[in-house]
């Protein structure tokens, strides 16, 4: 172990961040698992295994150091990320197939850390939930009754034991719940969150895990890890278009407290819209990029075709943020005015 | 390679590999990406524009000595509509099926930009069987990448090759269609237009990755003259 003079503070590496963003996932991970069962547990593992797989022979090909690479965890961020956006029940290849797309596809080809121009995890959601979408929508129920070995014998073999009903394990999640029931009408927004699938708050066992995110998401930035602007400016957008709609017709749409406690909402402000990388990095940029994720994730949510728009939303803005990088750069000192310094 | 290649040899190098159309001069995108979701589509449309390829560059450069300069364009558009028509009308009547499949992107064989590059850039300035044999040889260039990229596509998309094969070459072809996958397969993304960027892509990069390996091998063949026939780097 290195010793430093006190004044010198100890240098920030790319795995000592990573490694807290991990920390960081753990409370969301726990309430998961507790909620949906250890499947996330293995969708985990097996997103790991698979990413570091992909991410050293990707290296190989390219003639690059692999160790370092892989040291730097940045490919296990991307692989939990993944894991955790995906169906706790998924069948073993949808994760395996996501992650490889994220690394070789998201991230590798573009050059590796530092280089991709989209959140790689994102990337890997995205082309599942273009190709497989019937498979993506099968949530498994929270606090559902299947045992530990019934679930992973899911996974993996996608049989189940005898007397086990394969409702306990795949359901619509809220978000499509009432996405379809709002569809076929007859019901009002309110009517339908009546329904025990949505709990006291809109989600039934996944609020929980969503404020469990907000947890991490909250240490990271006490940690100065991500900034501020970001997750709130994100957290902004999701207000200012579901709290209008919401009080403009509480009938046809769902109020801000379920868009925030439903799907991949808070997952995303704490640990997806903060990514140095494939985000935006000026002051005025990461509040644009953010809010914008935000609007957009809320018209895709209720407007779209898809239940949940995270990922689209993120892709979309992460195109833009070389323009808004560009056009926010701050003001250099001793200049005046400049935009472009 | 002791002898010099014929201009013969040297043409269809340059249309088939080094100057491929698909792959290098990236001409033509819009069929190349719209049609290659299956081999039977990719290969009817490839011979298509081969052959409209092949006679305009024939018909374009039998009358350069006559076309004016200035308006040598509008000529060249106007013999390639007229070969696109009669390949247009004769498909409608002996492929009717097929044709109806690729729809408006026979019509659109006009606006190829291969065509009209090789047209400008080639037989303009050519004999007529040069002409000819450098149309050929893009064409079929064109028609490797569109049939490489199609058997990609169906091949991960569907778990099929050669699907609808009858519609090209009448019922026997059925009998050819390939299926190596479950009935119930299917990875949407390679169908969808995601596919064809991300196939064309992965293409592009092979063609990168044999074209520096040949280079190496060249140069430590030959150390320490450089290889004089290295094509530059696209």
């Amino acid at each position: 172990m290195s010793i430093h003079a006190t004044h010198i503070a100890r240098p920030v590496t790319v795995s000592r961040v990573m490694l807290k963003v991990l920390a960081a996932l753990l409370p969301g991970i726990a309430v998961s698992a507790y909620c949906f069962g250890p499947g996330v547990l293995l969708q985990l593992l097996l997103a790991t295994v698979t990413a570091l797989g992909a991410e050293a022979a990707v290296l190989r090909l390219r003639q690059r150091p692999v160790t370092p690479a892989l040291a730097d965890l940045s490919a296990v961020v991307t692989a939990w990320l993944l894991a955790l956006s995906m169906p706790p029940l998924g069948a073993w290849w949808m994760i395996v197939l996501a992650t490889l797309f994220a690394i070789v596809l998201g991230k590798q080809v573009y050059g590796g850390l530092g280089h991709n121009p989209f959140n790689p995890a994102m990337v890997g959601f995205a082309v599942m939930i273009v190709s497989f979408p019937a498979q993506m929508a099968a949530w498994g129920t929270p606090l559902t009754t299947l045992d530990a070995a019934a679930q992973l014998q899911w996974i993996v073999t996608h049989t189940l034991p005898a007397g086990s009903n394969l409702d306990a394990i795949s359901s619509a999640t809220p978000l499509d719940v009432l996405k379809t029931g709002l569809l076929q009408g007859g019901q009002t927004a309110g009517q339908l969150l009546q329904q025990p699938r949505f709990g006291h708050w809109g989600n039934a066992g996944g609020e929980w895990v969503a404020l469990a995110w907000a947890l991490g998401g909250l240490w990271l930035w006490q940690q100065k890890l991500i900034p501020w602007r970001t997750p709130l400016a994100m957290l902004a957008g999701v207000l200012a278009v579901s709290l209008p709609l919401w009080l403009w017709q509480p009938a046809h749409y769902a109020s801000p407290l379920f868009h925030l406690l439903n799907g991949a909402t808070l997952l995303a402000a704490g640990f997806i819209v903060t990514d140095p990388v494939s985000g935006s990095t000026t002051p005025l940029g990461r509040l644009i990029f953010g809010f914008l994720v935000g609007v957009l994730m809320v018209v895709i949510r209720v407007f779209g075709g898809f239940p949940d728009a995270v990922a689209f939303a993120v892709l979309i803005m992460n195109m833009a943020v070389p323009f808004i990088d560009q056009t926010t750069q701050p003001r250099v000192f001793g200049r005046k005015g400049g935009r472009h310094a | 390679m002791s002898n010099t290649p014929s201009v013969w040899q040297d043409i269809a190098r340059k249309g088939l590999w080094q100057q491929n159309a698909g792959l290098v001069q990236l001409l033509g995108l819009c069929p190349v990406l719209a049609i290659s979701n299956n081999v039977v589509n990719a290969l009817a449309l490839g011979l298509a524009t081969t052959l409209v390829t092949a006679l305009s560059s024939a018909t374009v450069s039998s009358v350069r000595h006559w076309v004016p300069h200035t308006i040598r364009n509008p000529v060249f558009i106007m013999i390639i509509a007229s070969l696109v028509t009669c390949v247009d009308l004769a498909m409608n009547a002996w492929l009717h099926e097929l044709y109806l499949v690729l729809g408006i992107f026979i019509p659109l064989i006009t606006t190829n930009c291969i065509v009209m590059a090789r047209a400008e850039a080639f037989a303009s300035r050519q004999p007529v069987r040069e002409a000819a044999w450098d149309g050929a040889m893009m064409g079929l260039g064109l028609t490797g990448v569109l049939v490489a990229l199609g058997a990609l596509r169906e091949l991960l998309g569907k778990g099929t090759l050669l699907a609808g094969a009858d519609k090209l070459l009448g019922p026997a072809g059925q009998q050819l269609t390939l299926h190596l996958a479950g009935a119930d397969y299917q990875f949407l993304l390679m169908l969808l237009p995601p596919g064809a960027f991300l196939g064309l892509a992965l293409l592009i990069a092979g063609k990168n990755v044999l074209d520096a390996r040949a280079r190496q091998r060249a140069a430590a063949a030959t150390y320490p003259a450089p290889d004089a026939e290295a094509s530059p780097a696209p």
